[in-house]
């Protein structure tokens, strides 16, 4: 068990590409934190750099009450899931597991009951004998899990370790790796570009973008309060609408915005908020053509164009009266679902 | 194939058939003539049948060999032809397994530079070099010994290049577990690299022991001692050393007996290739 501290970490790589720049992140012990963002934002680069497989270009690294900078992966008692599952491909399950152990001394009684104990959790237990090759893609990962679940490390470090699996099956484990953590307490740090996935897992999310932070929170934070365009349109699918605030003004709107600060020039809205039904006075009201109407099982998402022929939305509605492509629309959305940004910078205000 | 054309068939068997005819037919000659007697090939026919003395010349050809053109018993020179081929190889593959560890999983000052001096090294093969490495082998006072038979041999780069391409193959993600695993590098390489490499040395192994167990022209060249003479040269020296005419069954017999080593490996090796496809995977 063990904290982790990111005090001004860089990464320049060899080439001198800037991967992961000004991270100043604290991780409670214990806690299931996220790191989400774009490919090639530096989720990995960060990511391996806790583990010891990249060099700290710059700032420092504390696990527990150690800084690890200067320390080998095997020392940081850390344990990493790999995306491809990294499993020794000519040993068996079983000494795919144990090799960690042996390698740092444990006694071989100890090392059975380890092995044993993590099999029976992950449900592996029939398969100590087989080779890598000789399991489906569902049944390595896990295997993958047991090898760090063995170690009883400090920390987890995990790098899109589902994104090898079918939907379905992801969502199970997502599911049984979210509750393991919970059981065993152990601190996490979980790589993923899937949004979704993000946002069920963490206990605290990290966006990342071009190497930099662009906001911390638990999901249901950065999902209602996204801090920068960039999260708004990253976390939440359909992404939010942006909409600039002068055509707002145009079209009748200008009550609605008078609560919001007179440099937001840009204005979100997620696509749930937004409805058929006629709100509170005081809330947006758009005209809109329906361009395309694409169910999705549980709910419906309707594309559509205001009237100015060319800004396109998407609003997301679980209940669709007969409509048909073409129809005209009449949009409602109340003014405290509208999310204030200032365009130049892309912050929010408020 | 999807297609059936029996005339593209038929001609494409004829020229198979015709090829192997071709390769198979010298071998077949060998075997055919080594236990005929001496006076057989005198008529200057070439019997297409065996004789009947196969043997007694073997017997001749293995404790004997020809005494009288100098060259010793096939025995003693398939047991210099054995350790030449064996040090040979196991030095090559020690040399560029190592190496081939050290310039894919290390850095280290002038890697690059190492690896293409390394590289410029397969330019150079025993032919081109022969002159000067004969100077420093007999400056060494290793002319007529094991040493100077197989050590010049073993410094080439093919294995190293080709065992280097193979551990390229191999994902970096098992490294970088193995580090997790808090196995260092020459605990990756024994537990990891190695095992998984199986398969390949086993097929370099092969090619290499081929390659030391036919080599001619440098045997011939340092041993003026029939101590240390190998088989493939001998076969030379029973042909054209004494003044008689070449006792062509005994060469024969020699011939036979030559081939044997390689073919002994390459079947035992098969079993190794077959169990590594089988069992081991990247
Ligand atoms: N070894 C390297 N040398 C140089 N640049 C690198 C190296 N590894 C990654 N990069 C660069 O660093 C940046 C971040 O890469 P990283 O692998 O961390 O992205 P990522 O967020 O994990 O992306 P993905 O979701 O596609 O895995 C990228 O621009 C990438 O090109
Ligand atoms: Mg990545």
């Amino acid at each position: 068990m063990a904290a982790i501290v990111m005090d001004n970490l860089h990464k320049v790589y060899a080439g001198g590409v800037r991967a992961v720049s000004d991270i100043m992140l604290d991780i409670a012990d214990g806690e299931f934190v996220v790191l989400v963002g774009p490919s090639g934002c530096g989720k990995s680069t960060l990511l391996r750099m806790v583990a010891g497989l990249e060099t700290i270009t710059e700032g420092r690294l504390t696990i527990g009450d150690r800084v690890v900078n200067a320390l080998e992966p095997a020392e940081r008692d850390i344990a990493m899931v790999f995306q491809n599952y990294a499993l020794y491909p000519h040993m068996s399950v079983f000494n795919n597991l144990a090799y960690g152990l042996r390698n740092r001394g444990v006694l071989k009684p100890e090392i059975e009951r380890r092995v044993r104990e993590a099999a029976a959790m992950l449900e592996i237990g029939a398969f100590l004998d087989r080779k890598p090759r000789q399991l489906s893609g569902g049944q390595r990962q896990r295997v993958a899990m047991g090898r760090a679940l063995v170690r009883e490390p400090a920390v987890f470090l995990f790098d899109e370790p589902l994104s090898n699996l079918d939907a379905k099956l992801r969502v199970q484990m997502r599911v049984e790796i979210k509750q393991l953590q919970r059981r065993l307490g152990t601190t996490s740090l979980y790589v993923t570009h899937d949004q979704l996935e993000a946002m069920t897992m963490a206990d605290r999310l990290v966006v990342l973008n071009g190497g930099r932070i662009e906001q911390v929170g638990t999901p249901m934070d950065v999902y209602s309060r996204p801090a920068t365009t960039f999260v708004a349109g990253f976390i939440g699918s359909p992404a939010m609408n942006m909409l600039p605030a002068s055509l707002l003004r145009a079209n009748g709107n200008a009550d609605a915005l008078s609560g919001l600060p007179g440099n937001a020039d840009l204005v979100g809205l997620r696509p749930e908020d937004i409805g058929l039904d006629a709100v509170a006075p005081g809330g947006v009201r758009l005209q809109a053509r329906l361009d395309l109407l694409e169910p999705a099982g549980a709910e419906t998402h309707l594309h559509v164009r205001l009237i100015d022929g060319k800004t396109r939305m998407t609003v997301r509605l679980s209940h669709v009266p007969g409509l048909t492509e073409g129809a005209d629309l009449v949009l409602h959305a109340p003014a405290a679902a509208l999310h204030p940004f200032e365009a130049e910078s892309g912050h929010r205000l408020l | 194939m999807v297609e059936n054309r029996p005339l593209g068939n038929l001609l494409s068997h004829v020229v198979l058939i015709f090829g192997v005819a071709l390769v198979v037919f010298p071998i077949y000659v060998a075997i055919i003539a080594s236990p005929h007697p001496p006076g057989t090939f005198l008529r200057g026919v070439m019997p297409l049948l065996p004789g009947p003395n196969a043997l007694e010349n073997y017997r001749t050809a293995w404790t004997e060999g020809r005494s009288r053109a100098g060259t010793p018993p096939i025995s003693l020179m398939l047991t210099n032809s054995l350790i030449m081929a064996l040090a040979i190889t196991i030095g090559k593959l020690a040399i560029s397994i190592i190496s081939a560890f050290a310039i894919v999983y290390f850095r280290f000052p002038f890697r690059i530079f190492f690896f293409w001096i390394i590289f410029l090294t397969l330019m150079l093969p025993v032919e081109v070099r022969i002159v000067p490495t004969f100077q420093v082998v007999a400056d060494l006072g290793m002319l007529n010994s094991y040493a100077g038979l197989s050590i010049p041999l073993i410094a080439s780069a093919t294995a190293t290049f080709l065992v280097r391409q193979f551990f390229m193959t191999v994902p970096e993600e098992l490294m970088e577990a193995a580090r997790v695993d808090g196995a260092g590098p020459m605990k990756f390489f024994r537990d990891i690299l190695l095992p998984l490499s199986i398969t390949n040395i086993a097929a370099l192994f092969v090619i290499m022991f081929i390659y030391g167990w036919n080599q001619y022209l440098w045997p011939l060249l340092i041993t003026t001692d029939p101590e240390y003479y190998t088989i493939v040269m001998g076969i030379q020296r029973m042909v054209t050393g004494g003044d008689s005419e070449p006792l062509w069954h005994l060469v024969m017999a020699t011939v036979v007996m030559a081939a044997l080593p390689p073919v002994l490996v390459i079947l035992f090796m098969q079993r190794l290739f077959v169990k590594g496809l089988t069992e081991t995977e990247k």
